[in-house]
């Protein structure tokens, strides 16, 4: 009897363990149906609404915003054709755009693509990065024609 | 568990029932914190069934003291998952429950090896030594404390980034400190200890984390120049010469902690996390060319050059030509694994105290020896949904501080799993490292909880609505004040 009963606890307990991994599971499955989640995808489909221009991406997007243009500061008139590779702004003398301002930090802020769009992340710079009148602080879709502030340089995404 | 399911659906029929309450919360995520304490009650279930069963099968019977114990780890982590509602009312709802069952699962073995130690003393007449299992629920009420107070502390995971530096300073002086005249203490062989005031602890568990927060603040800040590609050999791009200084750092130090203080484990889990946040961080596939390089080197090196690296490769090699001596331990882990089987002698009916170390280097054994491979893989699992969240928060978290953050954090504890799992079932040469939650030992299980903690902040600021966040009138405030 007490044979038994041990070898049915025994099992018992392995297949408890093995309901909370699986109920874990399901949980996490559901949540991967969430879309409120935020997956990358998710979060494209979230950002629009926080912009405060909400140029709505279409599917094709690599055609949108094909260079980035000075129009305001030292280097007025620089253009930066935009490929899949990554555009860094600062003092730096690696950067993809170097400026020469007080006003901008060494490694001031990025841009890269993601999902056929523009993104400008600020990388901690003691100024910030500006698009309009507001300074981001997580990475930001960069729609076309908006002014984006580094320092006393202001850039724009042309077509 | 029914029940448990059935309490976490709740929250959601809730909200779908009423369109206008939908409405107002607009974006609105569930908080999902009634899914974590379905779980947690889950858990608890396990545990307390898990003691009772230890305790019939070795007739020794439930006393007043255990069921207190059993109480007492529902109460603490029902403190943590209240502290999560008030605190981070939108983080993970996996990651507590999940540490908590392994947390259990560890108090459980280490009573059960307790009780069979016990046994043992008794047949040879000698002491009995003193029980482990109330000193780890002690270590655990620590660790509680401790996952509160980072919670309560660090409201944004962002503001560890100033700390970048000081951590990393912090973190290099915790990792020699055991090497220090009066403080260190070395224990079967590695310089691991500190002992202050009669508690010894492990610096390099705290350190692990510090380094975690530095590296991901200083690769964010270089990760640019660092990705930044020169040279193309072999059809990889490879960094610059001046780039090389970090990793050859990483590379030094963690050469210098298997030099000085004998402990292989945590210099691998070093190089190991540094390398992998370096590839996350530049996404560039030669860091991880280089890191193996280096590796290799650097393991051929200590082969040839000490004597402990060279016995613990040849016993892994061969265990059973040293059975009697050196290689003792893994043959009986071997022994135990086999002893096993599939579903396990079940727990208080195997041997686990054959493997000297039992309850700490060697848990995943005796684990293994009474709950069989069905348990063992579930175990794994329950680690590789930790590490799972883990990922998952590094990519719904929106700034790339906190991304290397999760993301080496999670690192950390799967890496950990494999280095010792991987030692215990002879994979790869075995290291001493503590099993993350199982172990018995205070300074792992407390350092484990508190970078689930951080893991659970990071996840609360990657589900809080936008709506909490600072708004742009505040944030122009902000600048204003600083210019």
């Amino acid at each position: 009897m007490s044979e038994l009963g041990l070898t049915l606890a025994r099992l018992a307990f392995l297949a408890m363990l093995w309901g909370f991994v699986i109920a874990t599971v399901l949980i996490l499955r559901r949540d991967l149906r969430q879309p409120a989640d935020a997956r990358p995808a998710g979060q494209a489909s979230r950002k629009p609404p926080k912009q405060p221009r909400p140029a709505k991406p279409g599917r094709k997007t690599k055609g949108l915003g094909s260079m980035l243009v000075v129009v305001e500061g030292p280097l007025t008139g620089t253009v930066i054709p935009l490929s899949s590779a990554q555009v860094t702004i600062g003092r730096a003398p690696d950067s993809t755009l170097v400026i020469e301002d007080d006003y901008a930090s060494s490694r001031h802020a990025r841009i890269y693509s993601s999902e056929g769009s523009w993104l400008v992340e600020d990388l901690g710079s003691t100024n910030g990065t500006w698009i309009d009148r507001t300074r981001i602080t997580s990475p930001t879709l960069l729609t076309v024609g908006a002014p984006l502030r580094v320092g006393r340089t202001t850039l724009q995404l042309q077509k | 568990m029914r029940g448990a399911t059935r309490a976490l659906r709740m929250p959601r029929c809730g909200a779908v029932s009423s369109a206008a309450r939908q409405a107002v919360e607009g974006l609105r995520q569930p908080s999902r914190r009634n899914i974590e304490l379905g779980l947690l009650v889950g858990a608890w279930l396990i545990g307390a069934f898990g003691t009772i069963q230890v305790a019939w099968a070795t007739t020794e019977g439930m006393n007043q003291r255990l069921w207190i114990t059993v109480g007492a780890v529902a109460i603490l982590s029902l403190a943590m998952h209240v502290t999560l509602r008030r605190r981070a009312t939108y983080a993970d709802p996996i990651l507590l429950p999940v540490s908590t069952l392994l947390t259990i699962l560890g108090l459980v073995m280490i009573y059960r090896i307790d009780v069979a130690s016990a046994l043992r003393a008794e047949r040879n007449d000698a002491p009995i030594p003193t029980p482990d299992v109330y000193a780890q629920l002690t270590w655990f009420s620590v660790a509680v404390v401790l996952f509160v107070a980072v919670l309560i502390l660090v409201p944004d995971h962002r503001r560890l980034q100033r700390f970048t530096y000081t951590f990393g300073l912090v973190g290099l002086i915790l990792l020699v400190l055991p090497l220090a005249p009066v403080i260190g203490t070395t224990v079967n062989g590695a310089t691991l200890w500190i002992r202050v005031g009669g508690f010894s602890l492990q610096p390099a568990e705290l350190s692990k984390i510090l380094l975690t927060v530095f590296f991901a603040g200083y690769l964010m800040e270089k990760r640019d120049s660092l990705s930044l590609v020169r040279s193309k050999f072999l059809g990889l791009g490879f960094p610059r010469l001046k780039d090389l200084g970090p990793i050859a750092i990483a590379w030094a130090v963690s050469l210098g902690v298997l030099v000085f203080q004998r402990d292989l484990g945590t210099s691998l889990l070093f190089f190991g996390l540094f390398v992998f946040m370096l590839y996350i961080a530049t996404q560039r596939r030669s860091w991880l060319v280089l890191g193996g390089i280096l590796f290799a080197v650097g393991a051929g090196l200590s082969y040839l050059m000490f004597g402990h690296v060279r016995a613990r490769v040849t016993i892994w090699i061969d265990p059973w030509a040293y059975a009697d001596d050196s290689g003792y331990q893994i043959v009986q882990s071997l022994y135990g694994l086999a002893n096993g089987g599939i579903f396990g002698a079940g727990l208080g009916q195997g041997f686990p105290n054959f493997v000297p170390f039992a309850n700490t280097d060697f848990i995943v054994a005796a684990l293994g020896e009474e709950l069989g491979l069905t348990g063992i893989f579930a175990l794994l699992l329950l680690y590789a949904l930790v590490v799972e969240r883990g990922f998952r928060i590094a990519i719904s978290v929106r700034d790339s501080f906190g991304q290397l953050l999760a993301v080496g954090l999670s690192i950390t504890l799967a890496l950990q799993v494999f280095v010792i799992v991987g030692g215990v079932t002879k994979l790869i040469p075995l290291t001493g490292l503590t099993t993350p939650f199982l172990s018995y030992g205070g300074s792992s299980l407390i350092a484990n909880w508190v970078i689930i903690a951080l893991l659970l902040r990071i996840s609360d600021r990657a589900r809080r609505p936008e709506v909490k966040e600072a708004a742009p009138d505040e944030a122009l405030t902000q600048v204003v004040r600083r210019v």
